[in-house]
């Protein structure tokens, strides 16, 4: 039986570095190839050696793809195509394939100009592998190589995220990568078509949440800024550059133009210019509300919003300032908090979650006086607000998803080993499916059974079509006679005559005899008469006859009665048929065998 | 048959011109004036060489009308060329030609019944199968009582429904649908028949049941709908096919579940209250809860067509238990396996606990109590969170159909409505602006079964310093239907209210509208406040404040109008706030009521009380009692006639301004009256003893007269809505008098004879015109100067025109004095600018040649189609005048019978010296030729020679509002 064979090597149990390594249909498939935030040295990134020891990857895989741009699920992907070596085709939308570098560019200067790694892929790398990527569209089939070909579908997220669907002839695989299912204010939701693939491999950051609207959340962000902004407070937001940070962006901008407020808002600047050029550019993968009014205005042009110059900091009235990093640890959000902070008019919103030890988690957890660079203490009177944007579908949107695509079985990645349990129980209990969470190099296999596509001839076709009622009915199988035929890598299903024409063999007819005995006292004639009405009686629909001489005729099977002349009384009957009736005839076999009714 | 048919055909074509000339056969002349349909088109399909040829012939004969008379021969023609065609594009247009030819009125299309079926019969391409069977749906439409053509028809259908292309299953489902009926069973009609098949007697919708199976998804689309149209012909469809239908729901396809959505409603519409057992458990519930959980279901489906379509239905399933409708709000919200409550709970909760609006703190929302695993359903079948995810949804189309199903259901369900406001209020904050409008909307429609909590309210104030005119304004509407809980409320109301007027100043009106149905509606709530409100001290006296702040009579509108109620009230007001309230009630009388103030001296009240509402009956016998007087005049010659008729006008004037109600009635008949008193004087003046040279100057007088009850007449017809053909034809009459007197002066100031011959014309063709429209009415007009005249129209006709007028001269003055029955129910179209006030001292500057706009803001009553028909005009000093059209998007309609215009309007002009004021106003266009009277044309007429459009139409406008006077001053341009 075929087989999928499914090895995660990142993700797994687990959160970071997605890398899923699928075999379907004797094809090789890498889903993402991000790096893991919470290591510095190895384990950063996916362990290739699982792949092959030594030597380039290219002749192990058959493409890889990526499905978004955050760096867990594209960070490793220079090291793996440039150092580790692979140069088939990598496959991502056009928005990841824009921004994906810019961030790529980054992670590397961090860590090689800010922490001196040495050992780590160089800009040029970063162009080099981006030379290898192949763009696709939405809904767009891509063939692979003969056989393969895959098909994207919108996952919402962020811009640019998309689910694949990866199919060899009749086997398919759909891997989802990250995903929403509720729409937010500047993407829309995940959609997939029932394609009913045999398995879907689905995140599950959200296992074990329900989440409330998003409306209450946004609502009390919007108020909570204007009513600062209105005592003329100052608004910090610490956001991670690209996905949040444009949401929010959205969201203050329409706010503020519906309330016709005047207070600047500011972000600082960095690699979220080059990306909000990037939003700008691909109005068409965002939300209804933005896609419908960019002939009038793309909302992505802000109008309130400007860029943000250190000086600022410290001009007097309201402002909202939009300050990269998000957790507070470094960099300008931090430096404007110190300046901030000692005003209680002031506050700063936390979009997202903060790791401990940064001074994001510290203020959060209610800290009031902050060690900062040593000996210096600074109080914190702002307020300090918690916020959750989280673009991942819940425990309710991945059932939503499955129930959408209808899949015959489903793998968690991308989530806590204890979540994915929960969710994993629900699953097999409400679409009684079964589902695997592998952990990260345990391979999953699944056995799937493939249709086996066949060319029917159209004369067999009309014939058996005129044998039965007008119209087939679809939902019940039908059995025919044919022949089929394997020639040249192709089946075909012809009626018996074409066969033998074609593959020049005469025909050969088969047929059964079968002898009964039989004790009756009558003569041969007579007993004969009596199988003859015997079996009009119990063969109701049939035609028999009664030939004239000695034998007696039931469709193709022919009847003769003997004995011998020492004993009279036992008849032996002799029986023949031809192998297409073999049914019937071995009916009639053992009905003569229980005797005639006397 | 069709030999002979073609030969006539030859003939009548050949013949034509011949016939014309001769005029041989009166009886025939009309038909033949033109050369038949059908005759050319036989021509050109002989002609037609090619199957590409004859396809254009009869797609450019298609695009002319067939008169009914020739409609037959044509469709003989069609036939005869059907049976030669060998062609499928060319049999197809045919077939479909024929379906088009039986719907021409006034053709029974049982004649060619037989003759489609039998081609249908012979047909062996699919598609003009299809087509036929289309063609005899048509035909079966057209003749819905022929019960044994219906029978035909339905047995060829459910022959064909075995067809292997889905076109044919698809129509034969459809003709079923239409024509189908459920409690006859199939089959009975070739039972009887000989050489009966051996069809099993079934009805047609267990037939129909069977293609919900099919294997194409369009076929089964045609059987659901066909289903669906069965319901719609009122036909009683069974229970049975519930489950098929509830399959149907999981369709791979969405127009199948979109129709199925459809079909399982109608079920729990049919039979709500039929059990249904659920499956995997031996429980049962109500069918109605059943479809309203699949249904709620559907609100999450991958196609938003079909999303939608839940939604909306959703809304009308008012039978639902409530148990049901209230899961459809609630979405077990949980985090790490706890339970978690939703911030709409916390927020109450807090409220509850004393402590608003408290900042959230991290991990505030913390989870509480662990979820047990196992009870946990991820995904309920039942109705859990329907409406959730529906206005979480990413269409906005969805969220509108889901916040409309939510108003209709709460709308019927006090419980509910106080459950799906919180959800309301967020959606406040939606991206889309009309999603945002509606919802404030559906609020102020339930409002009246909730009461909003202080932090609802907060929420709900938020949105006043929304940018948008239309939101704030809904949301004042909104306010004025609120209930609220609590004295802070209305602090806070009041607080927010004021902050958008100083932010909006041009919001004046509606908010002191608001603050006073918020005052009216909560008195106790108000009272502890009102020391806080207009800042007075027990000790100290506070200075007086800014009597013009709008903030100020804003305050005032909110305690006035809670003091109604609350006799306690004025005893904390200070000794200015009386003042205040004098000077208000005068100024803004429709915002502040009558107050029963101690010391104020009671007879001022008296007065206004006595025309207080309960007087509306004795207002009407009065207005009744009146034209009752009047109408005992037979001839308005007598002497004391004419005072009375000038008294009663008086007193109906007088009527209508005290007594809102019936201003309508009392001024129509007040006009009325006025015309018939003007054309009395006109009649009686001496001129007419007189000779010509010598009264010029009552000449004068008497063609303003005419002109005068002319101009009357237009108003009276259109100015006033609800008007009876009776009355407007009475307006008729009176015109014609008018018309009529002009004549006559025109026919004794000028001596050309050749002038007055076309004026007299004309002024026949009006009363003929009149006895065309009001024929039915004549009966009333007895001895009324139209009724004369049409007895004296043989004469006229043949009359010289100083004879006629001589004729209409004497009928003028025998004619009598037609009573205007009084009508139930009139309404004089009114209009009244709120911006600009006129009141602005400072001039609009803006540089000459160049366009400046100036915003108005109208509020227009009982104007009966008033996209088209109002106008607003400009009048610069010079004379001038423009007329400017507003866009139909310019007007809204906040109420019934209430239109709010809001429009700007450019203005340009070359430079002046001076600022100076131009005059704004707005216009009631009228065109007689738009009467409502008229009868729209036949479509399938011969659109060249229908009525003459230029028939006597007359247009012209009505001056809707009083001129509102504004400063402009264009400047010369600077170089």
């Amino acid at each position: 039986m075929p087989e999928i064979k499914i090895t995660p090597l990142g993700a797994g149990q687990d959160v970071g570095r997605s890398c899923i390594l699928v075999s379907i249909g004797g094809k090789n498939i890498m889903l993402d190839c991000g790096m893991h935030m919470g290591y510095n040295d190895d384990r950063r990134f996916p362990d290739f050696s699982y792949i092959t020891q030594n030597g380039r990857l290219t002749e192990f895989l058959d493409c890889v793809i990526i499905s978004h741009f955050h760096l867990d699920h594209c960070g490793a992907l220079p090291y793996m195509s440039e150092m580790v070596g692979y140069d088939g085709p990598i496959y991502m939308t056009h928005p990841t394939k824009a921004i994906c570098p810019i961030l790529l560019e980054d992670f590397r200067k961090i860590t090689v100009d800010k922490k001196g790694e040495t050992n780590f892929f160089t800009s040029q790398m970063i162009k080099d592998c981006m030379k290898k990527v192949v763009p696709i569209n939405l809904h767009q089939t891509v063939q692979v190589d003969e056989e393969l070909e895959i098909k994207a579908y919108y996952a919402g997220h962020v811009l640019g995220a998309a689910m694949v669907q990866i199919k060899v002839g009749s086997e398919s695989v759909v891997y989802t990568g990250d995903y929403n299912m509720t729409p937010d204010r500047h993407l829309g939701a995940a959609w997939i078509d029932k394609c009913r693939p045999d398995i879907l491999i689905s995140e599950s950051t959200y296992a074990t949440t329900i989440r409330d609207s998003k409306r209450c959340r946004e609502r009390d962000f919007l108020k909570k800024v204007h009513e600062t902004v209105e005592r003329g407070g100052k608004v910090l937001i610490p956001v991670f550059a690209l996905g949040r940070a444009q949401e929010l962006c959205i969201l203050l901008e329409t706010f503020w133009e519906r309330m016709n407020l005047k207070a600047p808002i500011y972000f600082s600047t960095g690699l979220t210019e080059k990306a909000n050029h990037y939003y700008k550019l691909f109005i068409t993968w965002t939300n209804q509300k933005i896609r419908k009014t960019f002939v009038q205005r793309n909302m992505f042009e802000f109008k309130h919003i400007k860029a943000f110059d250190r000086s600022y900091a410290d001009n007097p009235g309201p402002m909202v300032v939009f300050a990269t990093p998000g957790m507070l640890h470094a960099g300008q959000s931090l430096q404007i908090f110190k300046k901030w902070a000692g005003n209680e008019k002031n506050m700063v919103i936390m979009p997202g979650y903060c790791v401990q030890g940064t001074v994001g988690h510290k203020i959060l957890n209610g800290q009031k006086k902050l060690e900062i660079e040593g000996r210096q203490t600074l109080e914190v009177k702002l307020q300090v607000e918690y916020m959750s944007f989280s673009a991942h579908a819940d425990a309710k949107g991945i059932m939503q998803l499955i129930r959408m695509a209808e899949p015959r079985n489903i793998l968690l990645v991308h989530g806590e080993a204890k979540k994915m349990e929960f969710l994993k129980d629900k699953i097999e209990q409400e679409f009684s499916v079964s589902c695997y969470m592998p952990a990260n190099g345990e391979t999953t296999t699944i056995v799937t059974n493939p249709s086996v596509p066949v060319d029917i001839s159209l004369n067999l076709l009309k014939r058996e079509m005129a044998l039965g009622g007008p119209l087939p009915d679809p939902k019940r199988p039908r059995t025919m006679h044919g022949t089929l035929i394997m020639k040249d890598n192709s089946l075909r299903l012809v009626s018996p005559e074409q066969a033998l024409k074609e593959l020049g063999l005469s025909e050969h007819q088969l047929r059964f005899t079968c002898r009964v005995q039989l004790h009756d006292p009558h003569s041969d004639n007579d007993t004969l008469g009596r199988i003859y009405t015997h079996l009009k009686s119990v063969l109701k629909s049939y035609s028999i006859q009664h030939v004239p001489d000695g034998t007696v005729i039931v469709e193709s099977i022919v009847i003769k009665v003997t004995s011998s002349a020492e004993e009279p009384n036992l008849k032996a009957i002799l029986l023949s048929w031809s192998y297409q009736d073999e049914e019937l005839g071995s009916f009639l076999s053992t009905l003569l065998k229980k005797g005639l009714p006397s | 048959m069709a030999a002979h048919l073609k030969k006539r055909v030859y003939e009548e074509f050949s013949k034509v011109s011949q016939q014309v000339s001769l005029e041989e056969a009166p009886t025939k002349k009309l038909r033949l004036t033109k050369p038949s349909k059908s005759a050319a088109l036989h021509i050109d399909l002989c002609k037609a060489s090619s199957p590409t040829d004859a396809l254009q012939y009869l797609l450019s004969f298609a695009r002319k009308p067939v008169e009914a008379e020739s409609v037959e021969g044509v469709v003989r023609i069609l036939l005869e060329h059907y049976y030669k065609e060998s062609d499928n594009s060319v049999r197809l247009k045919i077939a479909s030609l024929l379906g088009l030819l039986s719907k021409t009125l006034g053709f029974t299309p049982d004649c060619i019944v037989d003759d489609a079926i039998n081609i249908l019969n012979n047909e062996k391409s699919h598609q003009v199968l299809a087509q036929l069977l289309d063609t005899l749906l048509i035909i079966g439409a057209q003749l819905p009582d022929k019960t044994a053509v219906i029978q035909r028809l339905i047995d060829v259908a459910c022959k064909h429904l075995s067809s292997t292309y889905f076109g044919v299953r698809n129509k034969c489902l459809q003709l079923l649908g239409c024509l189908g009926t459920v409690d006859m069973p199939l089959g009975k009609e070739t039972d009887a028949g000989p050489g009966a098949q051996t069809s099993p007697v079934r009805d047609v919708q267990s037939l129909i049941s069977d293609y919900f199976q099919d294997q194409d998804p369009r076929v089964r689309t045609a059987a659901i709908k066909a289903m669906l149209q069965l319901h719609e012909r009122e036909m009683k469809i069974q229970q049975i096919i519930y489950n098929q239908a509830c399959k149907l729901l999981s369709d791979d396809y969405e127009q199948v579940r979109s129709a199925a959505v459809q079909m399982v409603w109608v079920l729990s519409q049919l039979y709500p209250e039929s059990i249904v057992p659920i499956p995997s458990s031996n429980e049962e519930i109500r069918l109605v809860d059943d479809s309203f959980g699949k249904i709620c279901h559907m609100v999450s489906d991958g196609s938003w067509v079909v999303r939608v379509q839940a939604a909306k239905l959703l809304g009308s399933m008012h039978q639902v238990s409530p148990h049901f409708l209230e899961q459809t709000l609630d979405k077990k919200l949980m985090s790490d396996l706890r339970r978690k409550r939703t911030a709409h709970e916390r927020a109450k909760e807090l409220y509850a606990s004393g402590e608003f609006s408290s900042g959230r703190r991290w991990a505030d929302d913390a989870p509480k109590e662990k979820v047990d695993t196992t009870g946990v359903n991820l995904i309920d079948s039942g109705a859990c969170g329907a409406f959730v995810h529906g206005l979480e949804d990413e269409m906005y189309e969805v969220r509108i159909a889901a916040v409309e199903a939510l108003c209709s259901l709460a709308q019927s369900s006090s419980s509910f409505a106080e459950k799906c406001l919180d959800f309301l209020v967020d959606m406040f904050n939606d991206e889309i602006e009309e999603v945002r409008l509606q919802s404030i909307h559906v609020l102020r429609q339930i409002s009246i079964h909730i009461t909003l909590r202080e932090d609802q309210l907060d929420t709900v104030l938020a949105v006043l310093e929304d940018s948008s005119r239309d939101i704030r304004e809904a949301l004042h509407e909104l306010l004025c239907y609120t209930n609220v809980s609590t004295k802070e409320c209305i602090q806070l109301a009041l607080l927010e209210l004021l902050k958008n007027l100083t932010k909006y100043p041009t919001d004046r009106n509606s908010v002191w509208k608001c603050l006073k149905f918020l005052g009216a509606r909560h008195p106790t709530l108000v009272l502890p406040i009102v020391p806080e409100l207009l800042s007075t001290h027990p000790y100290f006296d506070t200075p007086e404040p800014d009597m013009d702040d709008p903030a100020y009579i804003a305050v005032l509108v909110l305690v006035f109008n809670a003091a109604q109620t609350c006799p306690t009230m004025p005893a904390l007001f200070s000794d200015h706030t009386f003042r205040h309230y004098a000077y208000l009630r005068d100024s803004l009388s429709h915002l502040v009521p009558h107050l029963r103030l101690p010391g104020r001296k009671q007879t001022a009240s008296l007065e206004e009380s006595g025309v207080g509402s309960g007087s509306l009956d004795s207002a009407h016998n009065f207005l009744q009692d009146s034209l009752i007087r009047v109408s005992a005049l037979q001839n308005l010659e007598t002497p004391g006639a004419q005072d009375l008729l000038e008294f009663t006008i008086r007193d109906l004037q007088r009527l209508g301004e005290l007594q809102t109600e019936l201003a309508g009635s009392a001024d129509f008949c007040a006009t009325y009256l006025r015309c018939q008193l003007l054309l009395t004087k006109a009649l009686q003046e001496k001129l007419w003893t007189m000779a010509v040279p010598l009264c010029l100057k009552q000449n004068a007088k008497v063609s303003t007269a005419a002109r005068q009850i002319l101009d009357e007449t237009y108003k009276l017809e259109f100015l006033y809505s609800g008007l009876e053909t009776q009355q407007i034809a009475t307006i008729h009459n009176v015109r014609l008098q008018a018309k009529a007197l002009q004549l006559i002066l025109t026919a004794r100031s000028k001596q050309g004879v050749d002038h007055v011959l076309g004026i007299c014309e004309k002024f026949l063709q009006d009363v003929e015109s009149f006895q065309r429209l009001f024929m039915t009415e004549l009966p009333h007009f007895q001895d009324s100067f139209v009724e004369k005249l049409l007895e004296l129209m043989p004469r006229l006709t043949a009359c010289k025109p100083h004879d006629l007028v001589k004729i209409f001269q004497t009928t003028l003055r025998q004619s009598r004095f037609i009573h205007l029955k009084l009508p139930e129910q009139i309404h004089r179209a009114s209009a009244t600018i709120i911006e600009p006030t006129g009141e602005s001292d400072n001039p609009l500057r803006f540089t000459s040649g160049l366009v400046v706009a100036l915003d108005i803001d109208a509020t227009l009553e009982h104007v009966q189609d008033p996209q088209t028909t109002v106008k607003v005009q400009v009048l610069y000093p010079d004379g001038q005048s423009h007329i400017i059209h507003p866009k139909p998007g310019d007007f809204r309609t906040p109420g019934p019978g209430r239109v709010r215009l809001i429009t700007q309007v450019y203005l340009s002009h070359s430079a002046w010296t001076e600022p100076c004021q131009i005059e704004v106003r707005l216009l009631l266009a009228y065109s007689t030729s738009s009467c409502k009277l008229y009868v729209s044309k036949p479509a399938w007429n011969e659109s060249m020679d229908g009525l003459p459009t230029s028939e006597s139409s007359i247009e012209g406008t009505i001056h809707l509002s009083k001129p509102v006077k504004v400063f402009i001053m264009p400047k010369p341009a600077r170089r």
